[in-house]
């Protein structure tokens, strides 16, 4: 028995004594408490959240006193008229596809050659995991130079050995993938965290058995890590759904404010809607952006199950 | 010994991949742009301080990091205080009312920002509190607290009530229990909350974007954002620019690299 669990038995224990003794109930004073935060929460959380769905179905241009009920109107327009939002989430998806692939497959990899707790693991997930506390707009501002095409990084690097880099985020067909590279880059690190934990639950007897009867690295991956790091995925990709969605700091960053074309993705969208006061719209748009993330993030999760239990 | 080998070569691949912006970055911020273009992974052949004085002069990054400053600890302060205080209620409420009152905040960490930007951005332009400090600080707790409150109430959850229950014994108060026993005892978790807010808080762009209009009230990310504009490609002023920004998060890093870790993957699922 740990330290912990003794503790909590000897409360438990002193707990019904205590029950028993003074017929307790919960102090009332104790409902006091979530009070305050409630009452913000409430107010400036909660009821714009309803708003939204409000707005969504009216005209409104955020500043005028009068404005009209117009239905679904804003939805069919977003949908099917307006290119720009049509464009935005065809960017979102492919944005989205690349970074919960990638991201989840570099930070499985390397989660799994980092999982021991030794002084070089630990300080190597420390290095992964530093792009993570950078501000967005820095993390943009240290891409847009990577990218440069003439003097970046990577393309000075070819540039050396004789070979014509690419465009990068000018290269309206593919500046969205470069944009995903960016994204993996800034939040690999914590997912790798996420995935060490999760590896780390696994207890190595199974390992050690699977090694005795002979299963070579591939295997015990495949017939052990695979299936048991269920619960992680599902928390790694979930995240990492809703953070492609919510990228917009780094877009404004990277490709400045509107962002061009290419890089605008849902988030940008919404918020040039609202910058060029169609607030109507604009909520009509966030309304279908939440609709989309859970729509992504189930179906995901749904074919995570899938493709999990197919292979255990 | 293969197999050895290959790890050592993709651990060593990735975190080169890691470390060469930033060294690039970094180097690069204490260069000129001829330097910059002509040797971007070098050390700066003549290093100088010239970006540095560029944006702290010309780009209004000394007022950005002051106002950045002020807003970030007031932010992390009182939202940590309003969260622990609604964790404390809300653990020791027994049975479905405290389980209701932990999902009514959780839920929010599942809501996106779009979802109630908007109305918000009326909500305080109707109470004047768009442009000003107290407005960015109120919304940097509004939109922390359910994730702060999830954090929190799940570690408040743990601790054992008899603790509480000997202390009421002895005379003590429900406010009294919160103060010498919920906090004490929850140090760990509101370190690890308070880095986790202190990252959100000091790098939160959307709202000051949205709120702010005077050069004046200009926090760092918008700042840093703004000299996109202005100095499109000097590059070096750019770096130093990032650097300064990011200057108070690295050492927090490098000295609460635990809590880091451990706050900000507990919040992973608001990010």
């Amino acid at each position: 028995m740990t330290t912990t669990e003794l503790i909590v038995t000897a409360t438990a224990k002193k707990r019904r004594v205590g029950v028993r003794r003074a017929g307790r109930r919960t102090a009332p004073a104790l409902y006091l408490f979530p009070v305050p935060a409630l009452i913000i929460y409430v107010a400036f959380f909660i009821i714009p959240t309803l708003q939204t769905f409000q707005y969504s179905i009216t005209n409104w241009d955020g500043y005028s006193a009068a404005f009209d009920y117009v239905g679904l109107k804003n939805f069919g327009r977003a949908l099917t008229g307006d290119t720009l939002f049509t464009n935005a989430l065809t960017n979102n998806m492919k944005f989205m596809g690349v970074v919960v692939v990638g991201q989840t497959a570099v930070a499985l990899t390397m989660a799994v050659l980092l999982m021991k707790n030794t002084k070089t693991n630990v300080f190597l997930r420390a290095l992964y995991f530093f792009p993570t506390i950078l501000s967005s707009v820095s993390v943009g501002f240290i891409w847009k130079f990577v990218y440069d095409p003439n003097y970046g990084v990577i393309n000075s690097i070819l540039g050396s050995v004789g070979v014509q880099g690419p465009g990068f985020l000018g290269d309206a067909t593919t500046a969205i993938y470069w944009l995903a590279v960016t994204q993996i880059w800034f939040h690999a690190g914590m997912m790798i965290v996420i995935f060490v934990a999760g590896l780390q639950a696994i207890p190595a007897e199974l390992y050690e058995a699977a090694e005795v009867d002979g299963a070579g690295p591939w295997k015990r991956f495949t017939s052990i890590t695979w299936p048991l790091i269920a619960p992680a995925m599902s928390i790694v990709v979930a995240y990492t759904t809703i953070q492609s969605f919510k990228a917009f700091d780094v877009v404004l960053s990277i490709s400045g404010n509107p962002p061009s074309r290419a890089l605008d993705i849902l988030s940008t969208r919404i918020y040039s809607t609202f910058a060029n006061s169609q607030f109507g719209y604009a909520a009509a748009e966030s309304v279908l952006f939440i609709i989309f993330i859970l729509v992504a993030v189930f179906v995901l999760r749904r074919f995570l199950r899938l493709i999990q239990r197919g292979e255990s | 010994m293969i197999g050895k080998l290959s790890r050592g070569v993709v651990l060593t691949i990735y975190a080169l991949l890691i470390a060469i912006p930033l060294i690039v970055v970094f180097s690069g911020s204490f260069k000129t742009t001829s330097e910059l273009f002509a040797n971007s992974f070098g050390f700066p052949p003549k290093p100088s301080l010239d970006n540095y004085h560029e944006v702290l002069t010309g780009g209004n990054l000394a007022t950005a990091f002051a106002n950045s400053a002020v807003i970030t600890v007031c932010s992390v302060v009182l939202t940590l205080f309003l969260a622990s205080l609604a964790a404390y209620g809300i653990s020791r409420i027994p049975g479905w009312k405290g389980v209701v009152l932990l999902g009514v905040f959780v839920v929010g960490m599942s809501v996106p920002t779009q979802a109630n930007m908007i109305p918000q951005y009326v909500q305080f332009g109707q109470l004047g509190l768009l442009d000003s400090q107290f407005g960015l600080i109120l919304i940097n707790i509004v939109m922390t607290l359910p994730v702060a409150v999830f954090i929190l109430g799940g570690f408040m959850k743990t601790l054992p009530t008899g603790l509480y229950e000997a202390a009421e014994i002895d005379g003590s108060g429900a406010w009294r229990t919160y103060v010498s026993i919920a906090m004490p005892l929850s140090a760990p978790s509101l370190a690890a909350t308070a880095t986790f807010l202190f990252v959100m808080h000091w790098n939160e762009l959307l709202y000051p974007l949205m709120f702010i209009s005077s050069d004046s009230k200009v926090t760092l990310p918008l700042a840093l954002l703004r000299f996109q504009g202005e100095y499109l490609t000097n590059y070096p002023v750019l770096f130093a620019g990032v650097v300064l920004a990011s200057v108070p998060i690295v050492i927090a890093y490098v000295f609460l690299q635990r809590y880091f870790v451990a706050g900000m993957t507990s919040g992973a699922v608001k990010g």
